[in-house]
């Protein structure tokens, strides 16, 4: 058999004893740097920074804001408040005892493999499971926050003329609906699963830069607080998007989106680079590319995406927030700047962005389809090359979203091939789900049944993304109710459906207890039949004429409306029935789950559970991708003992 | 690992013909909806036929539904089928692996061309569309690429704001109005800028849609076809209001509008003396405490010369410093 054996540290070695000067008890929980201290230095820094900057404030910014706050006041408040916040949290521990010549490693051996305890999931974690394990609970808070504030919103939009709120709070509550999701939908995948699995399905016991990881969690959490901020701040009227001339004039409850969005970002470029190197550099001997399992392909495309887009955000945020304290002008066009400069900015990032929220779906039900069909995933390569693809192209099609702007009109048909040319490997990932289902044996537990709906749902969002892109037709349906209706189609019918499929398949390795499928499968039910109920109609509404974010609307459209927002309820309680089964089946009546229910032949099941702290116990060998069901001579798919190693290498010497 | 059935792969005595069958079932019944669709749907789909471009839209939109509903029902009925006639059952013994199951070449091709055939069929009906439709109504920059041709358009400025449109007739004494009239059977330039933040005119019926920007002056074309009313709606967040920013325009008659620009230009001539000189774009007068706004352009009588309307004549009582 042959196999491509590179030299790598620990390959087939055991797992490192502890020296013993890095043995050490760990302090009381109350002493040691935590959530707790990490809470209290952050808000001290807010309160520090905003006396900070309200005594430099010049007297312009103390009056030019309605809200009695002042932007450079709220601005250093947040940037003491993280500094504070990092420091609490003991992000900086490692760069301060470099800086004054401490040995910084002495610890590192503790924090790397210790597991034991609680109180780890609220510390600066090196562990890449631990890590994961935090941003589960994270994203789920993400998400679970913004999906209140959508109720809210579908709330509103009961009535033509809603009175659930005034303008001013629905669109603070739309605006942070907005954010809130986009935030949280670029790490939902890449955060929880993404740091939990990558290391063992390429057979490492860690991540490249378990520093980095800690960070891009904790920041992103930062990032929750901040953006929840603005909220007591006033809110902010731009949506997500933030459009320039309108960013400048709002209240300072828009310096708490900048900030959040700069702060999640450089979450986002920790989080992607580290997944990038980690999966280039950690893979074990004998997982060649063509062997990567198909979500590590989705992990990397999109670790190239967070890398490369999301910068652009950071620093036009950066210029967003110099404009509104130091009085530059980057975006105000009187001055000498450009309000069309933040949309080509922000759409640069945005668009690669929307990828980033897709690709890790793909990668998610190409993994879980093998397993309950029972046959090898089917085009693997055309799927890898359909990834790469998607962003790669990414990059080329943001103008779509500025056909109507007036801006470089002649490139309109550009946009529009690229655009289009994008569903070309989209396709591909079609492909590989269709063909893998050909005459298959479909066991429909819970993954699969969200894996198959992914399909169902990216399919309308797909079909209808490419009449957006057709630039006579999105005319009618830029800005309306049709293109809000597309993209929770492909995020939340395509990301979301897959992060939970993702969750039931998971999750009974993640924790070691078994789901109940019975909830499970009312949670899919209601979730599916909801979600198409509250975003299909939406699509004819957007047609009809309905732009996006109004409070009111035409009294003819309430039927639709109405409809959308009932559904849209139900659509938010079966969430509950997540809630409950995770609650029921990990806390009250815990059952210990095998160590490979599914039968998979995935690395990560081939692991006990609980998964141990170090993931292998020696470094597996490869031997083949992880999708060879059904053949009569499969091979195994990885060498867990080292024995094979021990062999070749005693080959190699001889 | 998986336990691999050590049972000799023993083929069901007669295995339906699954492509075909697949194939049968998809041809039909998109041959009965797409031309269901095409005759019934279509003629009634937004935005309507009120103005050219409102009716290319309409165009686009059948045609590209006419492409995506077999594109739809094939994946939907292969799901579906796959679920209904592939789902494990107590006895289906495990699937066995061939050489194909890894990835067909003449499938993978296959595939591929006809999703690249469709979008590229897709791209170039898109931009014939967008060409021979004058651009189809949406915003198309300060140098109009593609336009409709007319020996005499009607150029209207719309003026955004927060939270209100007003427009103004330059042809027709440069008046400033808060009611939209149009004639019917006529091309309307719309000439689309905004005083503060980033609007967008959305005229739905007439199919036009162009963005509001500050400091820019942003060009859409139409041709009505139809008298009636349709709806203006701002169409990018523009602030607290956004859901109120709305109002109604007409399109009447060619006698009628006459009529109304007569009545209209003399009855605000008193107002139009007051008003900025007639520019594409207006920008805050950055000196003064007062809000005002003064003209931006310094070309701007140009264009209403180069569509052949009337030049505006006002008194040269510029208020730019």
């Amino acid at each position: 058999m042959a196999i491509d054996i590179e030299a790598k540290i620990d390959v087939g070695e055991p797992v490192p004893p502890v020296p013993a000067n890095q043995r050490r008890p760990r302090r009381p929980g109350w002493l040691g740097q935590h959530l707790g201290t990490a809470i209290v230095l952050g808000v001290a820094g807010y309160l520090l920074g905003h006396f900070v900057g309200n005594t430099i404030a010049s007297g312009y910014a103390n009056v030019a804001g309605a809200s009695g706050e002042n932007d450079v006041a709220v601005v250093l408040g947040f940037v003491f408040g993280l500094v504070g916040w990092y420091l609490g949290i003991g992000a900086l521990n490692y760069p301060l005892a470099k800086l004054i010549g401490r040995d910084a490693s002495a610890h590192v051996h503790d924090e790397l493999w210790d597991a034991a305890g609680w109180t780890k999931y609220f510390r600066y974690s090196l562990n890449h499971k631990v890590v994961g394990q935090q941003y589960v609970v994270g994203v789920l808070m993400f998400f679970f926050t913004a999906g209140l504030l959508a109720m809210g919103i579908r709330g509103q939009l009961l009535t033509p003329t809603g009175r659930l709120m005034g303008p001013g709070t629905y669109i603070a509550v739309v605006s942070e609906h907005g954010t809130m999701m986009m935030m949280m939908a670029t790490s939902v995948v890449v955060g929880p699963l993404g740091n939990w699995l990558v290391p063992l399905m390429i057979g490492a016991r860690r991540m490249a830069f378990p520093r980095v990881e800690a960070f891009s969690f904790w920041s992103f959490i930062a990032g929750y607080v901040i953006i929840l901020g603005a909220l007591p701040l006033g809110g902010f009227p731009t949506g997500w998007t933030g459009y320039a001339p309108l960013q400048t004039q709002a209240t300072v409850g828009m310096d708490a989106y900048l900030m959040a969005f700069a702060v999640v970002g450089i979450g986002m470029i920790s989080a992607g680079f580290n997944i990038a190197v980690t999966i280039i550099h950690y893979r074990a001997p004998g997982m060649t590319w063509g062997r990567l399992p198909i979500f590590c392909w989705s992990m990397i495309a999109t670790s190239a995406l967070l890398t490369l887009a999301t910068p652009v955000l950071v620093m036009a945020g950066l210029f967003g927030l110099l404009d509104r304290t130091a009085q530059t002008a980057f975006f105000v066009n009187e001055h000498g700047g450009s309000s069309f400069l933040w949309e080509n900015l922000f759409w640069f990032f945005g668009h690669p962005e929307v990828y980033i929220m897709a690709l890790p779906g793909f990668g998610i039900v190409g993994e879980i389809l093998p397993v309950f069909t029972r046959k090898p995933l089917f085009a693997y390569r055309v799927g890898a090359a359909g990834m790469v693809g998607v962003a790669l192209l990414s990059f080329f099609v943001w103008q779509h979203h500025l056909f109507n702007s007036g801006i470089n009109p002649d490139m309109r048909p550009l946009f529009m091939l690229t655009t289009e040319l994008i569903s070309i490997p989209t396709g591909f990932i079609f492909l590989v789900g269709l063909g893998t289902l050909w005459k298959a044996k479909i066991r429909m537990e819970v993954p699969m049944l969200f894996a198959l709906a992914l399909f169902f749902n990216f399919l309308i969002g797909g079909v209808t993304g490419v009449f957006l892109s057709d630039v006579p037709v999105d005319v009618t349906v830029h800005g309306s109710f049709f293109v809000m209706a597309h993209f929770h189609y492909t995020i939340m019918g395509g990301l979301i459906f897959a992060f939970f499929g993702g969750l039931y398949y998971w999750l009974p390795k993640i924790t070691g207890y078994t789901l109940n499928k019975r909830l499970g499968q009312i949670h899919f039910w209601l979730m599916f039949v909801f979600f198409n109920f509250t975003f299909f109609p939406l699509f004819i509404v957007g047609l009809l004429g309905m732009p996006r974010r109004v409070f009111e609307y035409a009294a003819r459209l309430q039927g639709l409306n109405a409809f959308s927002s009932v559904s849209a309820f139900v659509l938010g309680s079966s969430f509950l029935f997540f809630i409950a089964n995770f609650v029921w089946s990990i806390f009250l009546d815990p059952k210990r789950a095998p160590a490979n229910p599914w039968d998979s032949l995935g690395l990560e099941w081939q692991t006990p559970t609980p998964v141990p702290p170090y993931n292998f116990e020696r470094i597996p060998v490869i031997l083949s991708d992880p999708y060879h069901y059904g053949e009569e001579e499969a091979s195994r798919v990885a060498d867990l003992s080292g024995s094979l190693v021990l062999v070749a290498g005693a080959g190699e010497g001889t | 690992m998986t336990s691999v059935d050590p049972v000799p792969p023993v083929a069901p005595a007669r295995e339906p013909h699954h492509f075909w069958r697949l194939f049968a079932i998809w041809g039909v019944l998109s041959a009965a909806a797409d031309p269901l669709f095409y005759f019934l749907v279509g003629p009634h789909l937004p935005p309507g036929d009120m103005g050219s471009a409102g009716a290319g839209d309409q165009f686009d939109s059948n045609v590209l539904f006419v492409i995506a509903i077999p594109v739809v029902f094939a994946i939907v009925i292969y799901l579906l089928y796959a679920v209904i006639v592939w789902r494990s059952r107590p006895g289906v013994p495990e699937p066995v692996a061939g050489p194909s199951s890894h990835g067909n070449i003449a499938i993978q091709f296959a595939w591929i061309g006809i999703t690249t055939v469709i979008v590229m069929g897709l791209f170039l009906f898109g931009t014939i569309e967008l060409v021979t439709g004058g651009g189809s109504g949406g915003g198309e920059g300060s140098v109009a690429i593609w336009t409709l041709k007319s020996p005499s358009p009607l150029v209207v400025q719309v003026i955004a704001q927060q939270w209100k449109f007003s427009y103004r007739y330059p042809s027709l004494g440069g008046f400033e109005t808060d009611a939209l009239m149009l004639p019917d059977d006529t091309t309307v330039v719309f000439h689309v800028t905004s005083l503060d933040v980033i609007h967008d005119f959305w005229a739905y019926q007439l199919g036009v849609k162009a963005d509001a920007s500050p400091d820019y002056d942003n060009i859409a074309y139409t041709r009505t076809q139809q008298t009636g009313s349709f709806s203006v709606r701002c169409d990018e967040l523009c602030g607290v209001w956004h859901g109120a920013m709305f109002d109604t325009g007409y399109v009447v008659s060619k006698t009628a509008f006459q009529t109304w620009a007569t009545t209209t230009e003399a009855k605000l001539a008193s107002a139009t003396k007051l008003l900025p000189q007639f520019s594409w774009t207006y920008t805050p007068d950055a000196n003064g405490a007062d809000g005002g706004y003064y003209p931006d352009s310094q070309d701007g009588y140009s264009k209403v010369e180069v569509y052949g309307a009337q030049p505006v004549n006002l008194k040269s009582g510029e208020n730019k410093g």
